[in-house]
Formats: C-alpha cells, structure tokens, sequence
C-alpha cells in the first residue's frame, strides 16, 4: 500500500462514486471518494491538475478535476462519454467503484495571480479545466480583479451550465462573453466567431492574467487577440490535451516537443508551446 | 576501454567458455548471438561453446542477410535486429492487478516481474549507450520505474568492440562506438587469436580475476586500439551533426517529410529495432469472470494510429505527421528532454525498414538542402 | 463504435453463419473451458455449431460471421439487424466478403457453369459483399480467421459495458513484440504484414514465411510504398496484383492496389 501522499505511484486506488450528475446528454459528473478515508483526507491538488481514472477491465482516462481544492468530500470530475472508457464511465451509479491515480501535472499558477484582473476563454464543450478556476475565483473572489469570461461553442446547444452563465453575468465586476457559431430559439448570447468578442472584454492588459482552454486553432486567435490588445506573452496559459496513458512522463504518447504533456503540462505559458501550435500534427 | 592498458588481461579463444561457464556459476543465464530465421539475435546459450564463429552480417537499407567471416572471428557480425532493449523494456508486462471482492470493494496491487540474472555476451557499443539513455528515461530520479529497474538491476553485461561495421553504422558520427567506453561490467577486443578484456565495474572485476588472465600486451592493446580507429574509419554514413535541434525544429514544413511519407509503410519497424525508443501503451487484461483485470503495457509505436489518439481526433493522422514526430524526437527534442540526441548510430532503423528509407538520408535532405 | 448502452447483466447472444467456411465459429468453440466459463456470463441462444438453434430470436449481441452471397442471405441479414441490439461481424468474409469475392472481378455466372453440372441449382449472387454493405454493423472483427483470443475480448468488453478495443495497426508491431526478425528484411520474400491489420499475433512471419494480408488492411496502409518495394523485389507486377487479390480481396485499400498493379501488367 502507498503512503497516502503518494497516490499517484503504483497502481491505482479504490474510489466510489458518491454522486452523478447529467449535465448535458453526453457530459456527466461523477464525484468520487477514495475508500481509504486517510488517503482522501490528505488527498491534494491545484486547479489544473488531472487524475487517472479506472474502470474495472477497460482502462484508465486523463481526467481534469473540477471540484474545488478545499472540498474534503470529494473529487469532481466533468466528463464527456467519447471513448471507450468514458462511455463506460457514464454507466456508473452512486456506489460503484473506479480506480483514481494523481493528482498529475502543472495546475494553473493561481498564486501569480493574486490582485490581477483575470480572463479566462473557454471553447468547445465541457472546459473543465477552465470552469474549475472559475468556480476557484468565485469562492475566492477579493483575491483577484476583474473577471471576464469568454465562452465560444459550436452550437447553442453545447453550452452546458447556461444558468451559471447568467448568474455569473450579474455579479459586479464581472463580464460574460459567450458566442455560439451556431445560434438556437432564445440564444440570449452573440451568434458567430467568439473571437468577435474579444474587442468587447474589459481588462487592463498590464496587469490581467489569462487562461485558456479548448481546441488549439481556437487558443491560436484568441491568444492573439489578447496579445493584441497588450496582454503580456508570460501572463498567458493554456492548458493543452495530448493522449495520455501513463501520466508520469513514461509512455510518451503525450509528447509536445520536448514536453510531456502529462508531467510539464498541462498547464503551459503560451511561449513555452506556441512555436508548435503553429504546425498541424505535431 | 583502453583508459588503463595495465588492468587489461588478454582471453585466449580456447577460455571463452569459461567465461561463460563462470558467470552460469555465478547464477547468471547467459545469453549471447545465436543464429535464428537468417539473423543474429541474442538467446541463452545452452552450451559454453554455443557462441557462433565466423558470421558477418550485410547491412544495406532494407536489407540484412549473413554471410562468412573469411577471418572465422566470433564477433565479426556488426549488430542483429534488437539490441539489449528487450532485455530491460520488456514487449509486454504486466504493472498490476486489480479484483473485486465479495463486497464490491476494489483491491490493486502491483505485479512485478521475477526477473532471472542475466548475462549478455555482445553487446555492441552503441546497445550501451541507448541502454544508458533507456536508464535516463526509465530511472529518472524520483519517478523510477520499478519494472524496468528490477529487469535492469539484474543484468551483467559483457561488450564486444565492432571491428567489422556495417554498412548502416555510423556510431562513429554520434560518438557512441565502435569502442564500449562505458556502462558495460566487461569489455573484449576481439584479435586473431583471443580477446583484450577489460573490467567496467565492481562486478565485472570479480569475474575477471576468477579467469587468472595474463596480462595484455602493449602490442595486443595497440592492435586493439587501431581496430576501433580502423571500424570507425570504415563506417561510411553518418549524420550531419550531434545537435539537429535548431536546424530540424526549423524545417517542421519542409516538403521533404511529403516525400518520404509517400515512401514510409508507418509499420513502426523502426520504432521497434530502435534501441532507445521508449513508448509503450496501457492495456487492460480482463479475466473471463468479469471481476479481475491485469493492467499491462506493451510496446508502442508513434506510427501507430493510437499513438495520437485524442477523443475524437487525432493529432497525427498521417504518416507524413508520424514520420515527422519520430525523425524530430529522436534527433531534435530529445535534447530538451535527456540532453543528447536519441540516436546512437547503431543503423538498425535503416537496414530493418522493409523499404529502405536511411534516416541519415534523410536527415541530410532536410538540413543540406538549406531552409525551405 | 458507440458504447453498449447497458448491457444486461446476462445478454442474450446468437451466433449466425452466412457465406463462410465455419472457421471463426471454430475459434470461438475451440477456446475449451474458457468458452464454458464465458457461456455462464451469457445467454447463448442460437450457434448452431455448439448446439442452441434459435436463428429468429431478438438478441443483445449477433456475432455474423460470413458474406452476403445469396439472395437468401439478403433476407436474413435484415431481420438478424432488426432483431439484435449489437451486431458484430467476424472475419475476413463477413469485413470484406472474404476468398468467394474474387468472383466480383470475374464473371461468376461463368465461373458456375464451368464448375457446377447442374448450374440452375446454384442460387448466387453477382457478388459478395461484406456485412456493412447491407446494415449498419457496430463492430468489426477482421481475419480469417478471427482469433479465440481476440473473439474473448470483444465478449468480455461487452459485458464490462464498454466498446471492444480496436487495433488497426500493422502486423509488424505484434510481430517485433514477439521478437521476430523480419522475414522482408532477412529473407527477401513479400510479406504483407506492413500493411496488413494486427490481431494474428505474427503467426505466419514468426514461422519464418511472409503474412498475406488474411487480416485486412491496417489503418494508414502505404499499399503504393509496399507494391513498389515488392517489385524491387523481384516481384511482377502480376504476382503483386495475387499479393492483394487472397482473402480480402474487396478491402478497399487491397482492391485498389491490386487495381494499380494490374494496371503496370498492362503496361
């Protein structure tokens, strides 16, 4: 058995589902909670970060973790049923067992952004990694400055947590920007480019911060946008999807470069990866 | 190998079974070249005197066939079609297990090999620098991999100088050979009538006192010596420099990767014989009961279509893509990660590609054409 | 291939037969006591060669194995597709249409008169085509014929509720697994294994002979670089035209590229 610190060594570790939710037709979260009650009690990580989830004869998934740090009742993880494990993932009730190895990787450098405005762009469906900091400032929310969100998605319909938005729109000193390059009966949001947005978003480049994350073509425009409109290089971070089997830097699938995505990512500064962005398949 | 003349003993032909004997003595399985479907490929030797003599291995790109040694030598056979990888980085094993029990709950636990002591009689030069760059990876400090270090940990190597490259070598241009210089328990030079042996380590030294060799000669150690120079002289490929990083980093849309995507069969060939290649898959084991699992990994290819696999697309659909991922890791971002390149010369790539494709070639193309 | 949607706990499975020589039935039945042990996670309720005869019932799970050749088998193919959740096709004929489709490059009617002394007996049609052709299948399973290993995992990935795993690289990558040298390499012979789909375990070039595609073709098959190198070889254009014209000969990558040889014959 691991020391209960370490449990993103060896062999996964038995995990229940203590909760499932449908939060669209093919996105789900399952909370988990380690069956060792020490291990879930010095169970750490940072937004960002990711674990390896098990199901039982399938295989293992990278999964972005969406609950927040301080939560001790568990770990949350919005999932989209895509592949063969995540389909079977999506068959779990409350009470059935997974493996849980992590937390992996570089989370988001919160602590650099303490008293900064914060943007944060989102594409696609899902965006866990994203979310999860929103949900992280929120709860925290004299710690940081302005907050603008910018959401893009292909349909109106992919737009999951569209209440959260509209609750999110309201609060003082905080902007919602969301676009669906396909609009829909009652689409309250902008209908085409989110990069359309981006001259709408109030922040003081010099001193905001940005993270994003979604399909790379959508992070290329939006960074420069941003970079456009005087965000400096080293205040953005994106956090990047390669396939990921082993999550310690071993198997190599994750490569970017001379990176492992698992081990020097997630989470990236935009110089450290934008060389390659630039290069289809790499 | 030649760095201290004075501790270096000389091994008449007639004591090679000794050797042999001496490490099965001491709980060793000895493996050494045997000759297997046309190829030299390393398998326990039943016998002392199993050790084939007086075999060459031809070498072209995409080609690979024995021949005689008119010198009858023992070692004279360049390389074979795996080097020690399998040895360490096992194809396929099992990381651990995990059941349900009576009650639902899940129990892991990790399965490591039994691995035997293993001895390996020639080892090329170019197998220990790829192994050493296999330790860099594999036994990365905090992040050992306990699989590979209890396979690893159990091996005693012998090297075997090349004095016949082949003509895929060109550990010469990576500065990894013909001559072992480091990482190996023992080393010989293989001359007319015996072999200059040298200790590399601890464990090496102990077995060659029990051989009571007489000491090398200087003309022996000289002889020796003019061998490696002569077999890296001979060696008539090589790659354009040490460090491609910059200079390939910068052709990433050269259109030579479109020519020779339309030439490469993506069968990962290359991946597999290359002997610092690293990736390997997860996979699971299901037992037929439905409440057992074994988590495995096998070896893996980035010309594999699972490699880039990402849900719902993949980053490298294609071979030009593929090719590219490899010709970049191994020579270019390789740096970044272990501070070297990740070729070692060893040509294994070039002769065991089933159409040919050289990646000095190929290399070449992309960076003496200039910048696209 | 979508995931099971919940997959009962004891699925009912049929086995059907079309255009076929038997011989992935007998992978499945030649796993022993790993089949008994499988048969009590499952409902086994029609496979003809192991007993239950039920070809009409609604099932969780159809294994098809063979091609669609007869007008008959047009009919039956339907109604096992509107009577089974899943509906897995297993080996080369049932993928491709197998060996009897080398008829749809000749003329198969003539073919029937000269081999049959009573051709109005003969009730074929013009092709055969595989599975896919005629309904939507949810899973393929190439070779021919299929493994027992391989037929274990898709059953047991069903029953874990997730999607079998598919494997489309080459032969080579299971072959160098195993450690074998390669026989295009060592030995100068054709094998097909660069661009023939994995899942045989390199059976034939770990017997020192050369692969022959029975599994199909892989993912990304570079049939233009393998027919080039094939011909520098030694090869005739004609005998690369046999390399791709055997057991799958409908693939789509495998008929065009008997297609471009062919052509070079002409030439």
């Amino acid at each position: 058995m691991n020391a209960p610190l370490s449990l993103d060594a060896g062999p996964p570790h038995a995990a229940t589902v203590v909760a499932r939710i449908q939060e669209s037709p093919t996105i789900f979260t399952l909370q988990l909670r380690l069956d060792d009650a020490a291990a879930q009690a010095a169970y750490r990580f940072a937004p960002g970060q990711f674990n390896m989830l098990y199901l039982v004869g399938v295989g293992e998934v990278a999964i972005s973790i969406m609950s927040d740090p301080e939560d001790r009742n568990g770990v949350g993880h919005t999932i989209r049923a895509v592949g063969r494990v995540t389909q079977g993932l999506a068959a779990l009730q409350p009470g059935d067992r997974v493996g849980l190895r992590g937390p992996f990787g570089r989370g988001w450098p919160l602590q650099e952004m303490g008293g900064r405005d914060v943007v944060l762009v989102l594409g696609g469906l899902g965006c866990a990694p994203v979310v999860s900091v929103i949900h992280y400032i929120l709860r925290r929310r004299e710690r940081f400055g302005r907050l603008v969100i910018i959401q893009g998605v292909k349909h109106a319909e992919d737009l999951i947590w569209r209440e959260q938005y509209d609750r999110w729109s309201k609060l003082p000193d905080t902007q919602v920007l969301v676009a669906a390059d396909q609009g829909a009966a009652l689409w309250p949001w902008h209908v085409g480019r989110v990069t359309a947005l981006f001259d709408l978003a109030s922040f003081n480049p010099e001193r905001a911060a940005a993270m994003m994350c979604g399909p790379e073509g959508m992070m290329r425009v939006a960074a420069e946008q941003l970079l456009a409109r005087g965000l400096p290089e080293s205040s953005l971070y994106l956090s990047m999807e390669r396939n990921m089997q082993c999550a310690v830097g071993r198997c190599g699938h994750c490569q970017l470069g001379g990176s492992f995505v698992c081990r020097d990512g997630p989470v990236f500064s935009w110089g450290q990866v934008k060389a390659l962005l630039a290069h289809r398949g790499y | 190998m030649f760095s201290q003349p004075d501790r270096a003993g000389f091994m008449p032909f007639a004591q090679l079974p000794s050797l042999v004997s001496r490490l099965s003595a001491l709980g060793y399985r000895c493996l050494g070249p045997t000759r297997e479907n046309g190829a030299i490929v390393m398998r326990e030797l039943e016998s002392p005197a199993d050790l084939p003599r007086g075999l060459q291995a031809e070498q072209a790109p995409g080609h690979y066939r024995l021949t005689s040694d008119p010198h009858n030598r023992y070692f004279a056979w360049s390389n074979g079609p795996q080097a020690i990888k399998p040895l360490s980085f096992a194809p396929q094993e099992s990381l651990w297990r995990v059941e349900r029990d009576e009650a639902g709950s899940l129990r892991f636990a990790a399965v490591l090999p039994a691995a035997d002591k293993q001895a390996i009689i020639g080892v090329r030069a170019c197998d220990l620098a790829a192994l050493a760059l296999q330790d860099a990876h594999f036994l990365r400090a905090g992040r050992r991999d306990p699989h590979y270090a209890r396979r690893r940990e159990q091996l005693f190597l012998v090297a075997v100088q090349c004095a016949e490259p082949a003509s895929t070598c060109f550990c010469a241009s990576t500065g990894d050979g013909p001559t072992p210089t480091a990482g190996y328990d023992l080393a010989l030079a293989e001359l007319a009538d015996g072999f200059v042996a040298v200790a590399g380590s601890d464990k090496g030294d102990a077995v060659l006192k029990t051989l009571s060799l007489a000491p090398a000669t200087s003309r022996q150690i000289e002889a020796a010596r003019q061998q490696g120079a002569a077999a890296a002289a001979a060696q008539t490929r090589r790659l354009p420099g040490r460090n491609l990083r910059d200079a390939l980093m910068s052709r990433l849309e050269h259109p030579r990767w479109d020519e020779v995507a339309a030439r490469c069969l993506a069968c990962g060939n290359c991946t597999a014989v290359c002997p610092t290649c690293f990736c390997h898959a997860e996979i699971d084991e299901p037992a037929l009961n439905g409440q057992a699992s074994r988590h495995e990994r096998i070896w893996d290819s980035c010309f594999g279509e699972s490699h880039g696999h990402l849900h719902g697309f993949n980053v490298r659909p294609d071979i030009r893509s593929r090719y590219r991922q490899w010709l970049t890791h191994k020579l270019a971002t390789w740096h970044d990660q272990f501070g070297r390149s990740g070729c070692v010369g060893c040509g294994r790539c070039i002769a065991w590609c089933p159409v040919g494709i050289d990646l000095t070639e190929e290399t070449a193309a992309l960076i003496e054409g200039g910048q696209p | 291939m979508k995931g099971p949607t919940a997959i009962p706990v004891k699925p009912r499975v049929a086995v059907h037969k079309f255009s076929s020589c038997d011989g992935c039935q007998l992978a499945l039945l030649n796993l022993g006591e790993d089949l008994l042990e499988l048969a009590e996670r499952v409902e086994l309720v029609h496979f003809a060669e192991a007993g239950p005869i039920d070809p009409m019932a609604e099932v969780d799970v159809a294994f098809v194995e063979g091609s669609v050749s007869t007008p008959e088998d047009l009919e039956r193919i339907r109604h096992i597709r509107e009577h089974s959740r899943m509906l897995i096709a297993i080996g080369a004929c049932a993928t491709s249409g197998g060996i009897q489709a080398l008829r749809n490059n000749a003329d198969g009617a003539e073919w029937v008169t000269r081999i049959y002394s009573h051709p109005e007996a003969i009730a074929s049609l013009a092709h055969s085509t595989p599975i896919s052709s005629h309904v939507k299948v949810d899973f393929e399973l190439w070779g021919c014929p299929v493994s027992g290993p391989q037929m274990l995992a898709v059953v047991n990935a069903l029953l874990l509720g997730a999607a079998p795993r598919d494997n489309a690289d080459k032969v080579c990558t299971e072959c160098k697994r195993h450690g074998y040298p390669c026989v295009m390499v060592s030995r100068g012979i054709a094998c097909m294994g660069p661009v023939t789909r994995a899942g045989c375990g390199a059976l034939c070039p770990g017997l020192g002979r050369d692969c022959y595609g029975c599994y199909g073709p892989a993912e990304n098959a570079n049939t233009d670089a393998l027919a080039a190198q094939f011909g520098r070889q030694g090869l005739e254009p004609r005998a690369v035209v046999r390399r791709f014209q055997s057991i799958n000969s409908q693939a789509p990558a495998f008929l065009a590229a008997a297609d471009k040889a062919r052509m070079a014959c002409d030439e």
